[in-house]
């Protein structure tokens, strides 16, 4: 069952940037866009598994530090080959500085 | 009726294929490729898992159908008939063809000593099974060449612990394409892994059980790996009377002395501004001019101008460079956890060029950074303060 997990501070994550999130076996990637919203994605990106901590947000997208595959970090959706296979999402909420993630 | 045809069903060939149909071309679209193997990844191909080399694919068949792109796997393109606009095929009859797109890669260049077919090289995933198989047994490898993928196969190698020698013709390894900082660097880190580098080798024969350099000299061995680079295939191209010299010649859109023949990836040398040729034998090279020559194909008017982008992963470290990163760095930024970002500049001071080294990925952000920066006048000082955010300098760039 999902729940909402206390996951990171508001200002964790800076600006269009993201930081990795680990749960259990399971790692996560949330995000704060330039308009100061919060998103949750997978962690790995669908290609290799490379992890995406160390990609470059720019935007709502998300590049893989590995091949350049992007996705919109929003929806998840794969923007640009080599990755085809879409990041799955989760749905994030801001109480106060905190930061919850529905896992 | 004919077509698009594109002969090279590797990263670049199926690239141009789908980019064809996505730009919104109707026609049929047909890749022919010589390897029986669904495309494709090479990069995995240095870098193993437990079971030996992994075959990670390009598409799938249904991603092809979907888009009806026909692929002919197993079969070669033996022949262009430039009057008749049809390529003749290994497995008999020929295509027709609106469109051509040669995008037939490169393959390793051979070690010529005596006993150089000794030695095995890798291109495919038959070469990488080859000598996964064969290491499973070896005790001692010699390989020659410090380039890139030499080193990548002596990190894996010498992780399984077998002795690994890596001879090297040059004065140093890396001699190509990674500033002098790194590729000294890395040698350190092949060192202290205990892997034994040899430059200025010379090598006069291999045989049974080992390797003989000139000066008499001879390192043992029961595994030899030539990593010495790889060749254009442009055979095809030149007997169909297409100007080639150090790959197939294309302008800047792709596009050879025939307005119907396009040539992309490791087997194109692309015009430079300068006039001059350049090719470039990189995975994302192979990618971003796929897509020109695929948007070209389906009559569109792309030009090939993004600076080239390439990584290489070695032990626990991950070296990235983009653009041009020759002569001495106009700036350094250090990352931190030894992770280190070089700038290259032009007279004028704009970035021509970039590289990283530091463990994992931890360059990575920076380098895609650089490369939107290309082009630009940056101040080195902002650029060597680890404290000055790069995305700034993007944001006001
Ligand atoms: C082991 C290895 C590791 C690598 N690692 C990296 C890396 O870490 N980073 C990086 O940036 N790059 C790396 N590269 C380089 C990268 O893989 C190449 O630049 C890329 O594959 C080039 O793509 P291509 O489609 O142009 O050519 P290729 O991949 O060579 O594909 C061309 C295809 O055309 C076929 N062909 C040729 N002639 C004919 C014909 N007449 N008829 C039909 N088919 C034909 C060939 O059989 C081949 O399948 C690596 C390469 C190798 C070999």
């Amino acid at each position: 069952m999902a729940e909402w997990i206390d996951a990171c501070a508001t200002d964790d994550i800076d600006e269009e940037d993201l930081i990795r999130f680990d749960h259990g076996d399971r790692t996560f990637a949330i995000y704060r866009s330039p308009n100061d919203e919060y998103f949750c994605t997978d962690g790995l990106c669908t290609h290799e598994q490379v992890h995406l901590e160390d990609g470059l947000v720019m935007d709502y997208v998300i590049e893989c530090p590995k091949h350049n595959g992007q996705f919109d970090y929003r929806t998840g959706e794969a923007k640009r080959a080599p990755v085809c296979v879409n990041l799955g999402t989760y749905p994030v909420k801001v109480e106060g500085d905190r930061v919850f993630v529905e896992i | 009726m004919s077509g698009i045809v594109i002969i090279g069903a590797g990263e670049c060939g199926i690239r141009a294929a789908v980019t064809a149909r996505d730009t919104g071309y109707q026609g049929p679209i047909t890749v022919i490729g010589e390897e029986t193997a669904l495309p494709y990844e090479r990069p995995p191909l240095s870098k193993p898992d437990d079971s030996g080399a992994v075959e990670k694919p390009i598409t799938t068949l249904e991603a092809l159908s979907e888009k009806a792109i026909v692929l002919k796997c197993g079969v070669s393109a033996i022949a262009i008939k430039r009057d008749a606009q049809e390529v003749v095929l290994s497995e008999g009859g020929s295509l027709p063809y609106e469109k051509l797109l040669l995008a037939t890669g490169s393959r390793p260049r051979p070690l010529n000593c005596i006993g150089g077919d000794r030695a095995l090289v890798l291109r495919t995933i038959e070469d990488a099974n080859a000598i996964y198989a064969a290491a499973r047994t070896a005790k001692h490898v010699v390989i020659v060449g410090a380039g890139l993928i030499g080193l990548e196969l002596a990190a894996e190698l010498r992780t399984r612990n077998l002795n690994v020698t890596i001879l090297e013709a040059g004065p140093r390894p890396l001699g190509r394409n990674v500033p002098e900082q790194f590729a000294t660097k890395m040698a350190l880190r092949h060192q202290g892994a205990g892997v034994g580098i040899v430059c200025n080798a010379q090598i006069a024969s291999c045989t049974d059980s080992g390797v003989v350099l000139n000066d008499g000299r001879i390192f043992e061995a029961d595994l030899i790996i030539a990593a010495i680079g790889v060749v254009p295939n442009t055979e095809l191209a030149a007997s169909a009377g297409l100007t080639t010299e150090n790959g197939i010649r294309v302008d800047s859109r792709l596009m050879t002395d025939d307005p119907n023949i396009f040539a992309a990836g490791d087997c194109a040398a692309v015009k430079t501004a300068e006039g001059t040729y350049r090719r470039y034998e990189t995975w994302q090279n192979a990618q971003a001019q796929g897509e020109v020559a695929g948007r070209n194909l389906a009559g569109g008017n792309a030009l090939f101008d993004i600076p080239v982008w390439f990584w290489s992963d070695q032990y626990d470290l991950g070296l990235q460079g983009v653009g041009d990163t020759s002569g001495s760095p106009a700036a350094i930024r250090d990352l931190g956890k030894d992770a280190e970002m070089l700038f290259f500049f032009d007279d004028d001071g704009a970035l021509v060029g970039a590289a990283g080294l530091g463990r994992g990925n931890a360059v990575a952000k920076d380098i895609k950074i650089a490369q939107r920066l290309i082009g630009v006048r940056l101040d080195a000082a902002a650029l060597s303060d680890p404290g000055h955010n790069l995305k700034k300098l993007l944001r006001a760039a």
